[in-house]
């Protein structure tokens, strides 16, 4: 994304409480109609970045851009932003519709004119008739969409979110997901979206950023980061991953190889490794990229190893497999797409042969 | 219930002591609408039929007037300014990291043990050396220090119950500090503000050691009642007065109350729901 088409642009932003630094010179390019999030765990700086970009936490160095124009001294009650809170905060002495109308008043609209908007609001988020309640009156989920539709009902460039669905049950949960994306599609703004739900973000997001410790790890599509993690702390962050110590081994030839503890010499060509010869790396493979069989397969790379649990969890099982080389198991995830795999379990110790395709692994840099 | 359990079962011994203790303590009170009612000068059994001329009497009486006038302003004036200041405190209190927080609350909360007529003769020395003249305005500022703490005991509950998104969500929706306020921070305190406002006043308005103290050439109605005692012919009168009072007290002390508590059920569904 270049800079050109960027809507929010967040550029060499720092924040320090007192001596702490909970943000380190973070830059973000996020571009109009994304849904963008921001994903780590508690504690990462996602929630203060969202607050910076609502206006309620200052910036102690850099500058965000909104559509062009830069914040650091515009007060949140002036940012062309809205959010949707952790808790809601839906105002508990108004009803839904005084609610969802509360960001009204400075446009003075005629009493009629604000209405319409409130039922088409109360409509786009399937609450049509629920008005006259009373906010107190509501579940968790109409909660949420309630704060939704006051936000919207402003037209705001950019929609915050900070954790909406983290207080819903999972079912609600993954509706409101699907609930979410169609209405971000619908209505076009662009989100920026705060969770610490791997899951939830590979879901929905255009783009996601890996935050860790006041840092971003890396941005990019949910696949990319799935399939491509940049670091070892994003690919184990993003979903499980089996790390193997390796060399590069490059004689100028058209294929290279990395040797690895454990996985053998796994040939590569030469143009997709861009460390020196005898560069130490790791090599990092998911647990569903591995597939097992009884005997050695026929095409493809294969090692032997003995199983030493098997996990069984309905959709899949979980297999650990000790190989030659390696101190832990090999993690290796498959899915049980016909009956019997289950009984993978009473044949613990038995002898199996691990294979993988050299296209699924990812190259990292050593630690 | 009363076989249930072991707390519910019902304690004949506590239920004696119960009436005992209402009894002690309404009882004398009682005397005071039943004797200005009464059909003679002094207060003694038997009673000498039914009355309504102490009532009347009170009608031709100035000076008493002027004293019910002078603590409605005092009262009125001294509710709103210490429910102003407890409203700040209470939402400082809560708002914001304070070091000392509860050393701070504490001090605030001091004036309820310490005793009337120590501050008030504190104030009477300290505003005598400051060459401040007794007035109606001092007999407010003593009542002031008294009222402050319960201003702030009746709303920190409210405040402390207080999402502080709530007040950022009206912020982000568009409306600066001042609208804020008016539009979610006023209303959703309102019931403590409500009920702050009736229990000042009534402390001012029955308060009499500090007005003893610092009261100037205007009397306030509690020294004006003590005044009238020196004479026995108009003691009936004062008993009719008295009753009045304690029933305009009695009326304001249940609407304190019962708007305090309507809003903090409220407060309290809202918190089983989310």
């Amino acid at each position: 994304m270049t800079s050109a088409e960027a809507f929010i642009s967040i550029r060499k932003v720092s924040k320090y409480f007192g001596a702490f630094q909970a943000m380190a010179d973070v830059s973000l390019e996020i571009g109009q109609g994304e849904f963008f999030s921001l994903l780590g765990a508690s504690g990462c700086g996602k929630t203060t970045l969202l607050r910076m970009l609502a206006g309620f936490e200052s910036t102690s160095s850099g500058e965000i851009f909104i559509d062009g124009q830069p914040m650091s001294e515009v007060p949140p009650h002036h940012r062309p932003v809205n959010m949707v809170f952790q808790s809601y905060a839906i105002f508990p002495h108004l009803n839904v519709a005084d609610n969802i109308a509360y960001g009204l008043r400075r446009q003075k609209l005629p009493a009629a004119r604000r209405q319409e908007m409130v039922d088409e609001m109360l409509e786009l988020i399937n609450l049509t008739g629920y008005g006259k309640r009373k906010a107190n009156e509501l579940s968790g989920g109409q909660r949420q969409r309630i704060a939704l539709a006051r936000a919207l009902i402003l037209r705001p460039k950019v929609l915050l979110l900070d954790e909406p669905l983290g207080a819903l049950d999972k079912q609600l949960r993954e509706r409101m997901q699907l609930e979410l994306r169609a209405l971000q599609r619908q209505v076009g703004i662009t989100f920026v979206f705060v969770t610490h739900d791997q899951e939830e973000a590979l879901t929905l997001s255009d783009r996601i950023a890996v935050m860790s410790g006041g840092r971003v790890l890396q941005v990019d599509t949910p696949a990319q980061l799935y399939e491509a993690p940049r670091t070892r702390e994003v690919a184990s962050f993003i979903g499980n991953m089996n790390f193997f110590r390796g060399t590069v081994r490059c004689n100028g030839s058209a294929m290279a190889a990395i040797e690895t503890e454990g996985l053998g010499t796994i040939p590569i060509p030469a143009a997709q490794i861009t460390r020196p010869d005898g560069a130490s790396v790791q090599v990092a493979v998911r647990p569903e990229k591995f597939a097992l069989s009884a005997s050695r397969p026929d095409a493809g790379q294969a090692v032997e190893g003995q199983l030493c649990t098997t996990t069984y969890l309905g959709e899949r099982s979980h297999f650990y497999v000790s190989i030659t080389g390696k101190a832990e198991p090999v993690a290796v995830s498959a899915p049980n797409s016909h009956r019997g795999m289950e009984k993978m379990d009473a044949q613990t110790e038995r002898a199996l042969w691990l294979s993988w395709s050299s296209d699924s692994i990812v190259i990292l840099d050593a630690q | 219930m009363s076989t249930g359990s072991y707390i519910k079962r019902p304690n004949r011994a506590l239920q004696v002591y119960a009436v005992l203790f209402l009894v002690v303590l309404y009882v004398p009170v009682l005397f005071i609408p039943l004797f200005s009612f009464n059909d003679a000068v002094h207060v003694r059994f038997p009673l000498q039929g039914f009355t309504m001329r102490w009532y009347s009497e009170l009608w031709s009486r100035q000076a008493l007037w002027n004293s019910l006038w002078n603590s409605v302003r005092v009262g009125l004036v001294v509710a709103v300014i210490s429910t102003i200041l407890g409203v700040l405190t209470a939402r400082s209190i809560t708002r914001y990291r304070l070091k000392g927080k509860g050393a701070l609350v504490g001090f605030i909360m001091m004036p309820l043990v310490i005793p009337g007529i120590i501050f008030g003769v504190a104030l009477l020395v300290l505003l005598s050396r400051m060459g401040v003249p007794l007035s109606l305005w001092t007999v407010g500022l003593g009542h002031l220090i008294i009222c402050l703490p319960f201003a702030v005991a009746t709303l920190l509950p409210r405040f402390e119950g207080f999402d502080p998104s709530i007040e950022e969500a009206s912020a982000d929706l568009g409306e600066n500090g001042w609208w804020t306020f008016w539009r979610v921070t006023f209303p959703m305190a309102l019931p403590g503000i409500v009920a702050s406002l009736l229990l000042s006043f009534t402390i001012s308005f029955d308060e009499f050691i500090m007005a003893f103290f610092l009261t100037g050439t205007d009397p306030t109605l509690p020294m004006y009642i003590w005044g009238q005692l020196r004479f026995p012919k108009e003691f009936p009168s004062v008993l009719a007065m008295a009753s009045l009072i304690l029933f305009v007290s009695f009326v304001l002390v249940f609407i304190a109350q019962w708007v305090g508590r309507m809003g903090l059920e409220s407060q309290e569904k809202e918190g089983l729901q989310s």
